[in-house]
């Protein structure tokens, strides 16, 4: 901490437009936030609510068509709004740095990386030579094991947490006074995230330097900030310290957004998710009163009229709202569906085995190497039932639900059954009936929704093909489904374009429940929406499969997520289930040791802490998996477990540990426990 | 923020596109000369001052003036009627035949694209070897081969010689479009290959098609004027540009250079219209 009083960066009734086809709309409004020199400040809220502009404001580099309207920027103490370009530059080049969210785009990739960081080294006076020394220093600062060959490569040649890391160098090398980290960890993996979050943390104690974080993930900003900053529509509704306000909570909005996530610990069966109603105001919409009165069910004529000013809850913590004393009581909002569902031909009863998947394999051969991506994997589903498919990125998650849906043909001895019935391998050789009872609903409704088609005709046309209905009663059967999926009927006419997020994933719903299915498999369904969305479409899941019995595959990197939905859960690791049982099992332990690591990394949104179960490396490539368990060279419980040459030579089996629990490991249950109690 | 910005942009609504288009002044200039020819093309007779065939002996190869505009040529006729009356010909063979062409090619392109594999590479390779075709070349030869020139020939080269360059645009359209889970969903409906590419993957890649034809349209009235010209292209005797540059350039010399002006400032007025409008249209859909 530095001694002196003036804070490294303080915006004060900081106000910003955007000037959108000729017309300024306002995306800031009295923005008033510090931070001291040393302090992590952390700035959290929804797509949209001007998180970023907060940042580019900060380091005046607001796009083109944006302008600072009213209010001070404060660096050290100096004003930074009315200072030319050349000051601004030299600003940037000297006391203040950004990293951005990808990595990779961030990155010159024509230019070597140990060139890239030695460039702002020179930019601040180095020599040559001088330079490449102090980068790779920095990449040994950012803990990358051998750097001097880090230096030669390029860009693509880094993976997604490596790359990070080369920015974060790069940010740090001109020793800057603040840091603006904009969604630094988004898109990098969990454990990834966990490295990355704990090299920040490190860095910051080290030098010093001021933090500006911003995040949509309220984990995240509990673990690493210290203060705390809620912004909503371009307004800041909540600040305080981090432990302050997340334990009392005293904005409706913050109350809202932290019920909105499945907590560790909730569970379908027996907790509903709250919502917040509605939707976020547009850009450059105009209020009167509280920017959050529409959304909010503390609303009274004052919010409507009047725009509240920050009260102090408690030192320095305060929050924009009228009612923040009632905030914590604020009544739950639980939105119910009004689906139809319809009689289906099938003799299951909840529980029953419903789709076996047995000995499922998929080898892709790209340059000439064969790469084994889905390995031997077996599960089954019951009716009525969700199975949670987890694992890093690459650990193939989305190749699998492609083999169950017949869009990618297994490699001979992979069989699918549904029903009992024997499924084909590829979709153009199976049935209507086989393909209406496997759907998807995809990540991404923006690619997954035809952006010419009408939102009626997505779902109707599906409803026809599927079911065998007339034109006419699949656009009857296509309004009851939007409808029951709360899709109002004056968006039945509309484009995708036209729709939010949120709305856009229940018309891929609907379309998904169009053909009556009996398995729904859904891939990262919520992981492009925001929390409060994601409740809204993680509780009509549910009670989809409620009246149903529909069975879901829920395949998802959000933990919690996965946890709140799940009845069963497999654990995905190079193409390998190496862990798979009851949701109870996989979450409480013993773990598997890949899941072990996987839970520990999670930033916990309650502010509890645990000890983080690293991974050391990288993820292997699939087409040259290690000898042995393909872990052994990440484990964090080979050594000392006693069975480090078996580890090595010998692929483990998926055995049976305990009744419904599965695990591929050669260390035995109870020395497992023993490692990890 | 940015990300978010820049997203919305590319889904921007149709209408909205052709909102930003028709505030874009490349488009209204080139669509108003665009306009004023095919009006001509249409209405020739009303704009033209003469009948094409009508001769003044009085005053062949009279200089510009109030009664001629545009001077008379060598048989006295007036060469402003003329290229008038001269647009319908280069308007309708040029339109044509870049429909074909890109009829041709987007149905190839579309398929290519979509089915990838073998049938993509032989595609390709067939349509690199006509695309290494000269134009003139053949043209000459089809004008050997049946003794006159003949528009419909014209027409059918052209557009055949356009394939290639039409489908290779749209293939590598349909190879980012068909990637995307809405054409996975379609599969997962029990939907025919023919219902994916033209009723679900084409309307998606029409706002790549509609510039690459109109790019094509430019490359085609220079190809028909270049063919009429050579006395390649149209039946003989037809009052188009091509051939009226080519009956009267000689005169050059004897400095009668208005019969050869007239007809060429056509010939570009329009080329230079119609890359104006794809120029436009580029940049509204961004592509």
């Amino acid at each position: 901490m530095s001694t002196t009083n003036i804070p490294t960066l303080e915006l004060h009734d900081l106000e910003v437009s955007y000037t959108v086809r000729g017309i300024d709309r306002q995306v800031l409004r009295d923005i008033s936030f510090s931070i001291a020199p040393g302090e992590a400040y952390g700035l959290v809220g929804e797509s949209g609510c001007g998180k970023s502009t907060v940042a580019f404001a900060a380091m005046r580099y607001l796009p083109r068509n944006g302008k600072i309207t009213g209010g001070e920027i404060f660096f050290e103490g100096k004003s930074i709004v009315e200072i030319d370009e050349g000051d601004v530059a030299q600003l940037r080049r000297s006391a203040i740095s950004m990293v951005y969210q990808n990595p990779s785009t961030a990155l010159n990739p024509t230019i070597r990386i140990g060139k890239q960081i030695a460039e702002v080294f020179e930019l601040n006076g180095a020599s040559k030579s001088e330079a490449i020394e102090r980068a790779q220093a920095a990449l040994v600062q950012v803990q990358i094991s051998d750097p001097a060959q880090v230096m030669r490569r390029y860009a693509h040649q880094l993976s997604g947490g490596m790359a990070q890391r080369v920015v974060i160098a790069m940010a740090l090398a001109s020793n800057p006074r603040l840091l603006v980290m904009d969604e630094p960890t988004t898109g990098l993996d969990a454990t990834v995230e966990a490295e990355v979050l704990d090299l920040v943390r490190e860095l910051r104690r080290d030098t010093g330097t001021a933090v500006l974080f911003i995040s949509h993930n309220l984990g995240v900003i509990r673990n690493m900030c210290d203060r705390v900053g809620v912004l909503y529509a371009g307004t800041l509704v909540e600040q305080g310290a981090t432990a302050d306000l997340f334990n009392n909570p005293s904005h409706p909005y913050t109350v809202g957004l932290l019920r909105c996530i499945p907590r560790g610990g909730l569970h379908k069966s027996t907790d509903r998710l709250d919502t917040i109603p509605g939707t976020p105001p547009a850009l450059g919409t105009k209020f009167d009163g509280c920017v959050f009165a529409a959304r909010c069910a503390l609303v009274d004529d004052k919010c409507r009229t009047q725009p509240p000013q920050m009260v102090t809850i408690d030192g320095a913590h305060v929050a924009r709202c009228f009612h923040s004393d009632k905030a914590g009581s604020l009544p739950r909002s639980v939105e119910q569906i009004e689906y139809v569902p319809e009689a289906k031909g099938h003799s299951t009863k909840v529980g029953d085995t419903l789709l076996d998947i047995s000995h499922l394999s998929k080898v892709f051969t790209q340059d000439g190497h064969r790469i084994r991506v889905i390995n031997d994997v077996s599960l089954t589903l019951g009716v009525g039932e969700t199975l949670g498919l987890v694992g890093e990125s690459g650990s193939g998650k989305t190749t699998i639900a492609k083999l169950v849906l017949g869009l990618v043909e297994p490699e001979d001895g992979g069989i699918i059954t549904l029903d009992g019935k024997g499924l084909a391998k590829t979709l153009n050789r199976r049935d209507v009936q086989d393909i209406g009872g496997i759907q998807i609903v995809f990540q991404n409704p923006d690619q997954a929704l035809n952006r010419r088609h009408s939102v009626t005709r997505i779902v109707g046309r599906a409803v026809e093909r599927l079911r065998g209905f007339s034109a006419q009663s699949s656009i009857k059967r296509a309004h009851e489904l939007l409808l029951g999926m709360r899709v109002e009927a004056s968006l039945h006419g509309a484009r995708p374009v036209q729709l939010s997020g949120g709305l856009k994933q229940r018309v891929a719903i609907a379309r998904a429940f169009a053909g009556a299915p009996q398995i729904v498999l859904c891939d990262e369904p919520t992981s492009a929406l925001d929390v409060s969305v994601q409740a809204a479409i993680l509780n009509l899941l549910v009670d989809l499969q409620k009246q149903d019995q529909t069975s879901f595959i829920f395949i998802s990197h959000d933990l919690g997520v996965v946890r709140y939905i799940s009845d069963r859960i497999a654990v995905l690791y190079l193409g390998r289930v190496v862990e798979f049982g009851t949701s109870q099992r996989v979450f409480n332990g013993p773990f598997h040791p890949y899941t072990e690591a996987l839970l520990s990394s999670v930033p916990n949104i309650d502010g509890s802490t645990r000890k983080r179960i690293p991974l050391t490396g990288v993820v292997p490539s699939p087409s040259k998996p290690p000898s042995g368990c393909v872990l052994n060279p990440r484990c964090p419980r080979k050594e000392g477990s006693g069975y480090e040459a078996l580890c090595e030579t010998e692929e483990p089996n998926l055995t049976e540990v305990e009744p419904g629990h599965f695990m591929r490991c050669h260390v035995p249950m109870a020395k497992l426990k023993q490692l990890q109690s | 923020m940015t990300d978010e910005t820049s997203k919305q942009t590319k889904q921007m609504e149709l209408s909205e596109r052709l909102a930003v288009l028709k505030k874009n002044k490349a488009f209204i200039i080139g669509a108003s000369i665009l306009a004023f020819w095919v009006f001509s093309a249409i209405f020739g007779k009303l704009v033209a001052r003469y009948d094409q065939d009508f001769a003044d002996y009085e005053s062949i190869s009279s200089s510009p003036s109030l009664k001629y505009w545009f001077g008379t040529d060598s048989s006295g006729r007036d060469v402003y009627s003329r290229v008038i009356i001269g647009s319908r010909i280069i308007i309708v063979i040029s339109f044509l035949a870049t429909l074909l062409g890109a009829f041709v090619g987007a149905s190839l392109g579309l398929t290519a694209g979509y089915l990838k594999g073998r049938f993509d590479m032989v595609l390709m390779r067939i349509l690199e070897a006509i695309s290494a075709i000269p134009v003139i070349i053949i043209a000459l030869l089809a004008v050997a081969a049946i003794g006159r020139a003949s528009s419909v020939i014209t027409i059918l080269i052209i557009g055949i010689i356009f394939t290639p360059n039409v489908a290779r645009t749209v293939r590598a359209a349909v190879l980012g479009e068909s990637e995307l889970e809405y054409v996975a969903a379609a599969k997962l409906r029990t939907e025919k290959t023919a219902h994916i590419l033209f009723r679900e993957v084409l309307p998606n890649v029409l706002p790549t098609l509609i510039v690459e034809f109109t790019v094509r349209l430019g490359y085609a009235i220079f190809a028909v004027a270049t063919l009429s010209f050579l006395g390649a292209g149209l039946e003989a005797g037809s009052p188009d540009w091509g051939t009226q540059v080519a009956d009267t350039w000689s005169l050059i010399f004897s400095e009668i250079w208005w019969p050869t002006l007239f007809p060429s400032l056509a010939i570009a007025s329009i080329a230079v219209s119609i890359n104006l409008i794809s120029d436009a249209l580029l940049e509204v859909f961004e592509l």
